[in-house]
């Protein structure tokens, strides 16, 4: 039994050290930067948060899904729905019933609900579709995507369609996303670091063999879909009162990509990597924007995001931190412990070979 | 409801139908093979489109030539893009060649954008292509006759080729197993380039039919097809190519009578409706309907 007291050790303050460097980075922000800059930042921060629990959950499991950005659409639309000034709801969105069209909740609660309610679409979408092994899973999930979008863009008296809500109050401030970003990298940090986390990573490695083991593998798979839905619509509820609108068509197979391109860069299991590769991908592809338009070359941005990613998987396809988290963060390892990160003699390289 | 309007929706599904077909079967003999579901094959058919605009409508040649360019240039971008993309990583997890293909496809769409420009291109072929047929009341373009022929000859001379000639042999080989297929003398890369290149030539001739029959070209134009090219190949069973022909025919009707059948509103919910398809159909039978059962080992 190691007591707190006597085992602060390095990684403890290495935490420390980067928790008060992000105190600082926002308390700064939020006093000197331009609201510009201070958007951007609040997208790393999102797209960190993002890949965070992509990362949990997908690459911890194995699991491919591309569903993150339906559950931010979900999350974004019940949080907006939830927020919005009441006085112009029953012109804006006539649809409403009327215990929705008199509500106007702060922000808070309404990322909450937005999250809440993204869950529990992935618990009801997964529960059959998690059956699905593979790329199967991908494209069940693009189909989400394509099913959802098309539900928001014709329901136009709730979510006024294709125009897109906006007018929506710029409730979310740096805080708030740094605070939503600290929850999400705590709770997958302890949920990866756990028996749940080595249980997740034994579905990775070999489905059959952790099913032989005890592995509730279809509660276990469930449960971090769903998690890594939560987070994905508290992000697309702060994504909308960052921006202060909302169209379906930003939640798309671009953004899908996108975030498949940070959790690969950073490595699929790996937090820190995740959210490090989504906070450089996002500020190099805002530096790189004014370029873009200068020179009229449009595409430009994503052409090298999508270089990017194919130079990774060929030259190092387990990404920059593989499924481990840098050392100096963790703890180190007791006598016998083996890392739950570390790719076992099994490890899904050889998965080919074994079932040709 | 009369004949008429019955046959004419009859007559639409057989031509969507037929081009998803074309699409889908070079995605499955891709999965087939390797494993690998090539999301980049729908930009090899948007790639085909501009070349046969660039043969048709800049250089002003018949119509003969561009047939062939779009065969050629589909056949050479699917090798080459094996070749760079996927070939070093055969022995890498399925779910990376996936990723891979995702980003292949960005690339090209956005490197399409970036020196094409993202207008959409008016793209006509010849007038005589597009005169109105009558068939039994109900009306059909030459471009339609061609499409449904040409798809139906081209399938046929494909099942044969991939039955009865040594190469076709060595692909169904290397699909079954790769290692065997190896030891027992089959050139396992070459049979993987040309089941590339078969599909990449599929795939630009339904880009042409595609491009055609929607009178415009644009860099994006690849998703769609390609997306329906993979619920096709789905349905049939990703990896047989009887399955694909017949997940394309059963897409093309779905879609066609879900939006000629059902009240005018519906009509934007039609590729919910597609996929909402597709996903019912992977949980009811997750092999497609001539799909074999993927092994389960431990």
């Amino acid at each position: 039994m190691r007591l707190p007291m006597h085992s602060l050790g390095r990684h403890h303050l290495a935490w420390g050290l980067i928790a008060a460097g992000a105190v600082a980075l926002v308390a700064y922000a939020e006093g000197h930067l331009s609201g510009y800059e201070r958007t951007v930042l609040g997208f790393a921060g999102i797209y960190a948060m993002l890949a965070i629990s992509l990362s949990f959950s997908n690459g911890l499991t194995g699991l491919f899904s591309l569903g993150h950005p339906a559950f931010m659409m979900v999350g974004g639309y019940v949080a907006a729905i939830l927020t919005f000034p009441a006085n112009r709801k029953g012109f804006m969105l006539p649809g409403l019933p009327d215990w929705l069209a008199t509500v106007q909740w702060p922000l808070f609660p309404a990322t909450l609900a937005g999250g809440l309610a993204a869950a529990l679409v992935a618990a009801v979408v997964g529960f059959p579709v998690l059956r699905l092994r593979g790329h199967y899973l991908a494209v069940a999930t693009l189909g989400l995507i394509v099913i959802l979008r098309t539900v928001v863009n014709n329901a136009n008296d709730v979510t006024r369609g294709a125009l897109g809500l906006n007018g929506i109050p710029r409730h979310t401030d740096l805080w708030w996303i740094l605070a939503w970003l600290a929850v999400a990298l705590l709770v997958c940090w302890r949920l990866k670091h756990s028996s749940v986390g080595r249980s997740l990573l034994a579905i990775r490695e070999n489905e059959m063999a952790a099913a032989c083991m005890g592995v509730p593998r279809a509660r276990a798979k469930l449960a971090a879909f769903a998690l890594g839905a939560f987070f994905a619509g508290v992000g697309g509820a702060l994504w909308a009162h960052l921006l202060t609108n909302l169209t379906p068509g930003s939640f798309g197979i671009t953004l899908a990509f996108m975030l498949v391109v940070m959790v690969v860069v950073g490595g699929s299991g790996s937090l820190v990597g995740a959210a490090l590769a989504a906070v450089a991908v996002t500020l190099l592809g805002e530096a790189l924007r004014p370029l873009e338009q200068a020179a009229g070359a449009y595409g430009l941005v994503q052409i090298l995001i999508a270089l990017l990613l194919i130079a990774t998987l060929l030259l190092r396809p387990q990404g920059f931190f593989g499924s481990a988290e840098p050392s100096f963060l963790r703890p180190r390892p007791r006598a016998g412990a083996a890392d739950p990160g570390a790719p076992g003699p099994h490890s899904r390289a050889e998965e080919r070979e074994m079932s040709p | 409801m009369t004949t008429g309007y019955l046959l004419q929706q009859l007559i639409n599904g057989l031509v969507m139908g037929s081009v998803y077909a074309l699409v889908a079967v070079g995605f499955s003999m891709i999965y087939g093979i390797v494993r690998l579901i090539n999301f980049a094959h729908g930009d090899v058919l948007m790639v085909c489109a501009f070349s046969a605009f660039a043969v048709l409508l800049v250089f002003g040649l018949p119509l003969w030539a561009a047939v062939l360019a779009v065969l050629t240039v589909g056949a050479i971008l699917a090798m080459l893009i094996d070749l760079v993309a996927f070939r070093p990583q055969r022995a890498a997890p399925q779910v990376n060649g996936f990723i891979t293909s995702l980003g292949v496809a960005i690339l090209m769409q956005n490197l399409a954008v970036l020196l094409l420009s993202g207008q959409p291109r008016p793209f006509n072929l010849p007038t005589w292509l597009r005169t109105n047929l009558d068939v039994l009341g109900a009306r059909m373009t030459v471009l339609e006759v061609v499409t449904v022929g040409l798809t139906l000859a081209v399938l046929a001379g494909l099942l044969f080729f991939v039955r009865r000639t040594r190469l076709g042999i060595a692909m169904r080989a290397t699909a079954e197993n790769p290692t065997a297929a190896r030891l027992m003398g089959v050139r396992v890369n070459r049979a993987i380039s040309t089941a590339f290149a078969l599909g990449g030539a599929l795939a630009g001739l339904a880009g042409l039919l595609w491009a055609g029959r929607a009178g415009q070209i644009d860099p994006l134009m690849g998703f769609v097809p390609g997306l329906k090219a993979f619920v096709a190949a789905v349905i049939g069973g990703v990896g047989s190519l009887a399955g694909a022909v017949l997940g394309g025919y059963l897409l093309g009707f779905a879609e066609v009578f879900f939006v000629g059948l059902l009240p005018p509103g519906y009509g934007s919910f039609r590729d919910a409706f597609v996929f909402g398809l597709l996903i019912l159909i992977l949980l009811v039978l997750p092999n497609g309907l001539l799909g074999r059962p993927a092994e389960e080992r431990a």
